[in-house]
């Protein structure tokens, strides 16, 4: 028997299966228990001992040759299968997905957020208090006494003589030192209320407050704190200017006023040294530590961080307001 | 403060733009809150003189006139004004001239008559509002000047949003000392010489209540002209300090509270009975104001009152019948101090805030107010004539403020600021605000600090720092890092944080929306019937006066709101505060943080495969579930189907811990749909945060490494029977190996009768330490259907 021509015709028989299976079939007929190759194998006892070893030689020869035909075409075979088979099941990728497109915060939400994040950064608590509030916390205790004319100033939402929704969050500071002794830090985020409505003014806004108390807290450090925080929050190069004002809880008192390249002064926050008198409401003693608190109105920096014109549309919820924040 | 910027340079007059001015002012704390021209721009317009004015001959209501301008020839102009006369001194557009508006003078014929310019009214030239014929110039005007340059117009009105504290720049006066400290320049301060008496007449003075009223300047002046005209010069002071021109005695009062701070007033003397008693009201004691509103006062309001009658109500408003009007032939004018802690928050009282109870409360110069009374006496006789008689004076020593003795300690002032200022730097700058100062110790420095009568302001030592920060100026204090020992603050693990909740809901599709805390009573009182409310008594509007009870108005109005705005689908989440009236809450009102949600439309946005199913309780439920999960014992909440009367009886749960009242969820009732513009029914859910934001902090427990065997099994129970009970019922029979359960079939139907519904519960069973076997197995699952056949009267459905 032609090895030669047994190799020709496997190797023709191989080429023309087509399946996995069909190449099976191929594999049998020549290696199996009764294939061609096998029976020359069984052939050899026939042969002499001396031609044997060689003839056995040439046999397994062709025979490996055979097998690593037959490998290579199998794995040829089960790579086309597959490919087919992935083929078939290609569809369009770009079909949208079928998870809910998610929400966003709110922007006011947001910035309060990042407010958050600086001062939490330098060790600052975030604090809460109730937005019912009493003429203690609200006014007495900022040293504003009664018939004040800064009450008038703060057109406050009254319950009664003695209880109103809260105008600034600085009573979160009283309630604070009520029950904590310096050193302090900590910032109050929330909603204030004021009796104003135009476009310039919405009846409920967010405030953040902020306070530090401790033996040597100085005016420079409020300054420092307020001019790393402003070029943080606005990520970009702008003059920051304190201007003396007047708060009755703070002393010195200075209004904060923002300018971008080729824009105007815009104020941006309040802030001062801690007035003596509120220190001593809550027991702390002045003469001991000194502190500075501030106070920013979250959306004006949230209209002049996002470029947001209309500060009631952040009350109107009108989700294709909303939606550009996600 | 509003003033005239020529009027402040005549007293000091730094070499600063107006824009520099204003910077340096707004820097010192005195904020220039604007910056106007006095005078519209127009050009071409100068001083006439009416010489003939006739009757035009074709038109009833036209007057042609010759006018002098000036030039070598009068110029005809036709005039429409009624007031247009010979001999009138007038301004005139002359030919070329542009007014405000860009309104060009060309040469024209009115009916025929040659008009070569323009008789103007004040409207025209925008100098003021009044339109009643052509502007009437004083005689002594000069022919031919330049109108603008004449009535020195290149001036500017400056606003100064004054600080509550700085009561002592209310005035030209004030303003002018600040401006000179800040520039270390001298103010001119204008003689004020006094007037003579030249008559004897004086109405005695008596301080009844000294305390509130420590001095008091009374004058008679007899004799003077009511119908004489103010002059140009100080009317345009006024006009451009922001007062309008009403009669003269009004004009010069006013004139002396804008120039010097000090609020006058000016009774008709005829009206005054014998005297001027200052005194406390009598409780209910009747005052008709100035205005025409009757007010009655209570017995803590200071009047000014003569033998038998209030007359005013002291440093707030004057009175209607004690007045001066046209009629008048004499006053009385008054020049007091009244004191700002005694009358703080009156006028606000009564609904009336008055340039004079606006200094007064924050406090004038106690002595200013013989300067202010010779100043007013002074004009007076010069415009409207009359016999001045001698000032009266009442004053009471011990209840006026005095000058004030403070310290400021170098150290102290070091400390605060975080920079050490020279101290000779330090003792000019006090010196320069007007400041007795006198700088002591070697080691310890001290200034002791006489501060004059009129800062109120100033009493304590932070009062001289801030006086101090701010001449040196705040921008010349240097930025500095804070330094603070380090100390972390506790964050109990076992705290769930807010966000946490809210960026599940994010991931989830739900937008934040923020609501007003205030919320329309009408939609509250549907929501939450009966509820007692807190309600604002003066709220922007009714709509905006209710505090809410829970987050369901605001996000159904929010919903509603954007489905009127073509979004049919809405997923919102608010966190916040809600107001529940509570005797035992502090304020009698308790505020609790609550999260909440809306959803509507479709579970996802309409999908190619999945097509736009309807949201429904089952997703709003697993929303919240989702949520309650996060303290990793999402089985210990129970949801119970509840009557909630703003929800749908059948489609509605609360939700509890053990017996703890967590939050509801469920379908909004059908019936408030269209209240809030709804379309498609809208589910809703709200918990309170303080019952789902603690979780135990995990303790971790072996993993088997043994297979798990899961057995179903299908039961069929009444319908009333509900899941929620059975599967309770299951977990907490103590069936051995059981590690998990769910519900994963319920049927309904034909095969069964009405009244029965068969579920379908997966146990997946499980041991620690051993693979199970079928005798562990079914001995759990037969205790387990034991259980249910008992208690729920199931049978086991044949599979």
């Amino acid at each position: 028997m032609d090895l030669q021509a047994i190799l020709a015709a496997a190797q023709a028989a191989i080429n023309a299966a087509t399946t996995p299976a069909a190449l099976d079939e191929v594999r049998v007929s020549y290696l199996g228990k009764k294939g061609q190759m096998t029976e020359l194998l069984k052939g050899l006892g026939k042969l002499s001992a001396e031609e044997r070893p060689k003839a056995g030689q040439q046999i397994n020869i062709v025979k490996e040759e055979l097998q690593g035909i037959l490998n290579a075409r199998r794995s040829e075979l089960v790579t086309a299968e597959l490919n087919k088979k992935l083929e078939a099941e290609r569809i369009d990728v770009t079909l949208p997905g079928t998870s809910a497109a998610p929400g966003a915060l709110h922007p006011v939400t947001q910035t309060i957020q990042r407010i958050e994040h600086y001062f939490g950064q330098l060790g600052f608590a975030v604090k809460h208090g109730p937005e019912v509030e009493d003429d203690f916390h609200n006014f007495d205790a900022l040293n504003i006494p009664a018939n004040h004319p800064t009450r008038a100033d703060h057109d406050t939402f009254y319950f009664t003589p003695s209880t109103m929704l809260r105008t600034q969050t600085s009573g979160v500071q009283i309630r604070t030192m009520e029950h904590e002794q310096p050193p302090l830090r900590i910032i109050s985020p929330g909603r204030v209320y004021r009796n104003d409505y135009d476009q310039t003014h919405t009846p409920m806004f967010h405030q953040v407050e902020g306070l530090m108390v401790d033996k040597n807290v100085s005016f420079a450090e409020l300054k420092g704190i307020l001019h790393d925080f402003l070029h943080h929050y606005f990520e970009e190069d702008l003059e920051i200017r304190f201007r003396p004002s007047y708060f009755p809880f703070t002393e010195p008192s200075a209004e904060v006023d923002v300018r971008r390249k080729g824009g105007d002064w815009l104020e941006v926050l309040g802030c001062g040294m801690v007035h003596p008198n509120v220190l001593q409401a809550v027991n702390i003693d002045p003469e001991v530590y000194t502190g500075f608190a501030f106070g920013m109105g979250v959306e004006r920096l949230t209209m002049l961080r996002y470029g947001v014109n209309d500060l009631r549309a952040f009350f109107e919820n009108d989700l294709r307001f909303l939606r550009q924040f996600g | 403060m509003k003033f005239s910027e020529k009027w402040l340079r005549e007293w000091v007059n730094p070499a600063l733009s107006t824009g520099e001015l204003a910077e340096q002012l707004s820097m010192a704390g005195l904020e220039v809150d604007g910056i106007e021209p006095v005078a519209s721009a127009f050009t071409g317009v100068v001083v006439g003189e009416v010489i003939t004015c006739g009757q035009h001959p074709d038109a009833d209501k036209l007057q042609v006139t010759q006018v002098d301008v000036g030039g070598p020839e009068l110029v005809d102009i036709v005039c429409g004004a009624s007031n247009c006369r010979a001999g009138l001194k007038v301004a005139v557009a002359t030919v070329g001239a542009v007014l405000p508006g860009d309104f060009k003078i060309k040469k024209t014929k009115l009916r025929g008559a040659p008009s070569h310019g323009m008789l103007c009214s004040a409207s025209e030239l925008e100098l003021s509002d009044d339109s009643e014929g052509i502007m009437e110039l004083p005689a002594d005007a000069p022919v031919g000047k330049d109108l603008r340059e004449w009535l020195d117009l290149e001036d500017y009105s400056l606003d100064v949003d004054l600080t509550p504290n700085r009561a002592d720049c209310l005035g030209i006066r004030g303003i002018a000392r600040e401006v000179g400290v800040l520039n270390n320049l001298d103010v001119t301060v204008p003689a004020v010489p006094a007037v003579p008496a030249t008559i004897g007449d004086s109405l005695a003075i008596t301080l009844a209540a000294p305390a509130a009223c420590p001095r008091y300047l009374g004058r008679v002046v007899r004799g003077v002209d009511m119908a004489a005209s103010s002059p140009l010069w100080l009317t345009e002071k006024l006009r451009r300090s922001g007062v309008r021109a009403i009669d003269p005695v009004v004009d010069i009062t006013n004139y002396v509270l804008l120039e010097l701070g000090q609020p006058m007033h000016a009774f008709d003397l005829a009206t005054l009975d014998q005297e001027i008693v200052v005194r406390m009201a009598q409780q209910g004691e009747k005052l008709t104001l100035l205005d025409g509103q009757e007010v009655k006062l209570d017995d803590d309001i200071l009047v000014i009152a003569d033998s038998n009658k209030a007359l005013a109500m002291a440093g707030i408003f004057g009175g209607k019948d004690s007045g001066v009007t046209e009629n008048t032939k004499d006053v009385f004018l008054e020049s007091a101090f009244f004191s700002p802690d005694l009358i703080m928050g009156h006028a606000r009282r009564y609904g009336l805030h008055t340039d004079a109870s606006h200094r007064y409360e924050r406090g004038v110069d106690p002595e200013l107010q013989q300067k202010a009374m010779e100043r007013a006496t002074a004009l007076i006789l010069e415009i409207c004539g009359g016999e001045a008689g001698p000032i009266t004076e009442a004053k009471d020593m011990a209840h006026l403020p005095t000058e004030t003795q403070v310290v400021l300690r170098a150290d102290r002032l070091a400390r605060v600021l975080g920079i050490t200022i020279a101290p000779a730097q330090v003792t000019e700058i006090l010196e320069r605000l007007g400041f007795t100062v006198e700088l002591t110790g070697e080691t310890a420095q001290q200034w002791q600090v006489g501060v004059p009568a009129y800062r109120f302001d100033i009493s304590i030592e932070e009062d001289l720092i801030e006086e101090v920060a701010r001449v040196y100026g705040y921008n010349n204090i240097p930025s500095a890092a804070p330094l603070a020992r380090l100390a972390m603050y506790r964050t109990p693990e076992a705290k769930l944080p807010l966000s946490l909740f809210q960026q599940r809901l994010i991931a989830a599709g739900y937008q934040e929306v923020i609501t007003y805390s205030f919320v329309e009573p009408k939609h509250q009182d549907l929501l939450y019937p009966n509820a007692p409310t807190l309600v604002l008594p003066h709220p922007i509007s009714v709509d905006m006066s209710s505090m809410r009870l829970g987050l369901l108005p605001g996000l159904l109005t929010a919903a509603g709101y954007n489905q009127k705005r073509q979004q049919a689908s809405v997923r919102f989440f608010e966190s916040g505060l809600r107001f529940v009236p509570d005797q035992t809450a502090e304020n009698g009102i308790r505020q609790e943080a609550v999260i909440g949600g809306v959803l509507l439309g479709s579970q996802l946005t309409e999908h190619w495969r999945e097509g736009n199913k309807p949201v429904d309780f089952y997703q709003v439920k697993g929303q919240v579930e989702s949520l309650l999960a996060a303290t990793g014992a999402l089985h210990e909440y129970r949801f119970v189907a509840a009557n909630n009367s703003a929800l749908h009886p059948g489609q509605s749960a609360n939700i509890y811990r053990g017996e703890q009242y967590v939050g509801f969820c469920g379908a909004l009732h059908p019936q408030f749909e269209k209240t809030f513009g709804l379309k498609g029914r809208a589910f809703v859910f709200e918990l309170l945060l303080s019952a789902i934001e603690t979780r135990a902090v995990p303790v971790a427990a072996g993993i088997s490494r043994y297979p798990s065997i899961r057995r179903d099994i299908a039961v069929i129970v009444d319908r009333t029977t509900t899941a929620g009970e059975l599967l309770a019922a299951i977990r907490n029979v103590g069936a051995n190996h059981v590690v998990d359960l769910h519900l994963f079939d319920v049927y309904q139907g034909d095969t069964l009768p009405v009244d029965k519904q068969s579920l379908a519960i997966a146990l997946t069973l499980q041991a620690q330490e051993r693979t199970l076997e079928d005798t562990d197995v079914n001995e759990s699952v037969a205790k387990i259907v034991a259980l249910l056949q008992t208690k729920f009267n199931a049978v086991l459905r044949d599979s």
